[in-house]
């Protein structure tokens, strides 16, 4: 597969679909939704992150709702890559489902500062943090995640394959 | 086998699977409320004009209702628009309810069943046997177009419920008590099996609650056991038959958790988290400004009957709003029928038409900073139900209503 490389924003354990982008946004198009995104957690988030930047998190990442605003939210404000301890299970497919990479790594949380440079390998399932040199290996991403990654999302892979039945 | 092996395997025509294959799996039966508004923009963004299977599937619209905004009423144009395109003739407009309570209520969900639906509390229907759960609207996209979706085969947990539970604790007491003690990981990409005798002298209702919260604890599929009380639930509402539902003895390596629900005392999830949890004797007083009754957790007859015995002949707290959702149509008419609803009215209540609600913070009763709200809901994050600075508490009906009655969060052992 390949190389992310990005800046680091830190968050720790049980991140919420509502912390991403709170309930009343839910119906909200994805131009106004990237402007609330961590509004209570991480005010500054908004103004400062950068496109390109990576996600390290802790346990359970995502938990709570199943809408898929969250994953594509913090997509579009840039975001390429989430790594955490672990991810809720309905995060997870729904950010592989539009293809942004999300991966665990056990140990995660405390190797990665706010500001450092992450470095993801997928083929290799290895973390590296660029600034200290420290490198940790991540769950590999099973070729069903992968496929749909690579298309771009799962309504790629179903345009590809001409809307499935028709 | 495990449970949700056997389904999986029969879903994915093979004999036998093991935790941590991944399978391409048929759906049983899908379900989707106002999102199925984006599941049909999907949809034509791909350009897919037909469904697989229309007659499989079950929209209900629940979240918006009524629209609150000319934003939401679009998007129920959108979702009334693609069901008549698909030709979705199980449509429930405003007056079916939350989606989750109307496929069981209408007989949409069997045990056995492999269900997806869009929305995270989609576990629900464990409580009748079914492995369901919660997908976004891409993946329901790309499944309504092929018929299939891929699944990991999960680890099996179980939790085996024992003893006799003291009224007034609830099986809300029980899920909630087990987020706290075990963590709200605690079933993180697992199935969870719930065995024992107090799962077995539950009513189905009472399972709903359980089997609903089963995502709080990172639960993927809840099971409980077909029995009596199941086939009688089913019998009113289907006739199409189904496979029964029977654990087998759990593995050697199977982890099995094993609970005295005898000894069980009345909690809360404290905010902002729903594994915050606390028993009621140890809370200090503090003041509520709203109570919420009703959601697809404990909206349902049972629930309305518990918080009407609790309210009868007194008043709610005039520093307090009283907010009751009844989780469907049919069973608001039976509380109208039974007379609950008049003891909700006569206390000082404001009844809710069937729906969401205030539950996930768009509409009917939001927090205004400072604002302090005891709910029977599933989740009390932080900005879920208005501001991010008011404070949501998960508890029981009985506790609820209690609490509504004392202006504070009350014990409903001592009401």
């Amino acid at each position: 597969m390949y190389v992310i490389e990005g800046r680091v924003w830190v968050f720790g354990d049980n991140v919420d679909t509502d912390a991403i982008v709170a309930g009343e946004y839910l119906d909200a198009p994805i131009e106004e939704t990237i402007k609330h995104v961590f509004a209570s957690l991480k005010p500054d988030f908004v103004n400062e992150v950068r496109q390109g930047d990576v996600i390290v998190a802790g346990k359970n990442f995502g938990c709570g709702s199943s809408r898929e605003n969250a994953p594509a939210s913090l997509k579009a404000v840039g975001i390429k890559c989430i790594i955490a301890e672990s991810f809720a299970r309905i995060f997870f497919r729904n950010a592989i489902a539009i293809g942004l990479p999300v991966i665990s790594a056990l140990g995660v949380p405390g190797r990665f500062q706010e500001g450092d440079t992450a470095s993801i390998d997928f083929s290799r399932s290895m973390i590296v943090n660029v600034t200290d040199g420290d490198s940790l290996p991540a769950e590999p991403l099973a070729d069903e995640m992968i496929e749909i990654l690579d298309s771009g999302g799962i309504l790629e892979v179903l345009r590809r394959h001409g809307g499935g039945n028709q | 086998m495990t449970t949700a092996e056997k389904i999986l395997a029969r879903a994915s025509g093979r004999d036998i699977v093991r935790p941590g294959e991944y399978v391409t799996a048929k759906i049983d039966k899908f379900m989707s409320h106002d999102a199925f508004a984006a599941v049909h923009m999907s949809l034509a963004s791909v350009g897919v004009q037909k469904i697989c299977n229309p007659e499989r599937v079950v929209v209900a619209l629940d979240h918006y209702v009524p629209p609150p905004t000319q934003r939401a009423a679009s998007i129920h144009q959108l979702v009334r628009d693609g069901v008549r395109k698909y030709g979705i003739t199980n449509f429930y407009a405003e007056r079916g309810g939350i989606a989750h309570q109307v496929m069981m209520e209408k007989g949409h969900v069997l045990p056995g069943q492999l269900v997806v639906g869009t929305d995270s509390h989609t576990c629900t229907y464990g409580a009748l046997g079914a492995a369901s759960c919660g997908i976004g609207f891409s993946e329901m996209a790309y499944a309504l177009a092929t018929g299939k979706l891929w699944f990991r085969v999960p680890q099996t947990i179980r939790f085996e419920l024992n003893g006799e539970l003291p009224f007034p604790v609830s099986s809300k007491d029980i899920i909630l008590k087990i987020a706290g003690d075990y963590s709200a990981e605690a079933a993180q990409y697992k199935a969870v099996e719930f065995s024992g005798r107090a799962s077995r002298d539950m009513s189905v209702e009472s399972r709903m609650t359980i089997s609903n919260m089963a995502v709080e604890i990172g639960a993927k599929f809840c099971f409980f056991e077909t029995d009596d009380k199941t086939q009688a639930y089913l019998s009113n509402r289907t006739h199409v038959p189904y496979q029964e539902i029977h654990f087998e003895e759990p593995s050697e390596n199977m982890e099995v958790y094993h609970i005295d629900v005898s000894e069980m005392e009345p909690v809360v999830a404290i905010p902002h988290c729903v594994d915050n949890v606390k028993q009621i004797s140890q809370l200090e007083r503090l003041e509520i400004h709203q109570a919420i009754l009703g959601s697809c957790t404990n909206g349902r007859l049972e629930d309305l009957r518990i918080g009407a015995e609790f309210i009868k002949g007194k008043t709610v707290h005039p520093n307090v709003r009283l907010l009751v959702i009844p989780a469907s149509w049919e069973i608001y008419r039976q509380a109208m029928d039974e007379g609950l609803l008049s003891i909700f009215l006569e206390a000082g209540g404001i009844i809710l038409n069937p729906s969401c609600g205030p539950c996930f913070g768009a509409h009917m009763g939001l927090l205004a900073p400072g604002e302090r709200c005891i709910s029977s809901t599933n989740r009390n994050f932080k900005g879920r139900m208005g501001s991010d600075q008011a404070e949501v508490f998960l508890a029981s009906p009985a506790t609820v209503i209690t609490s509504a009655v004392h202006g504070y969060i009350a014990d409903p052992r001592e009401s």
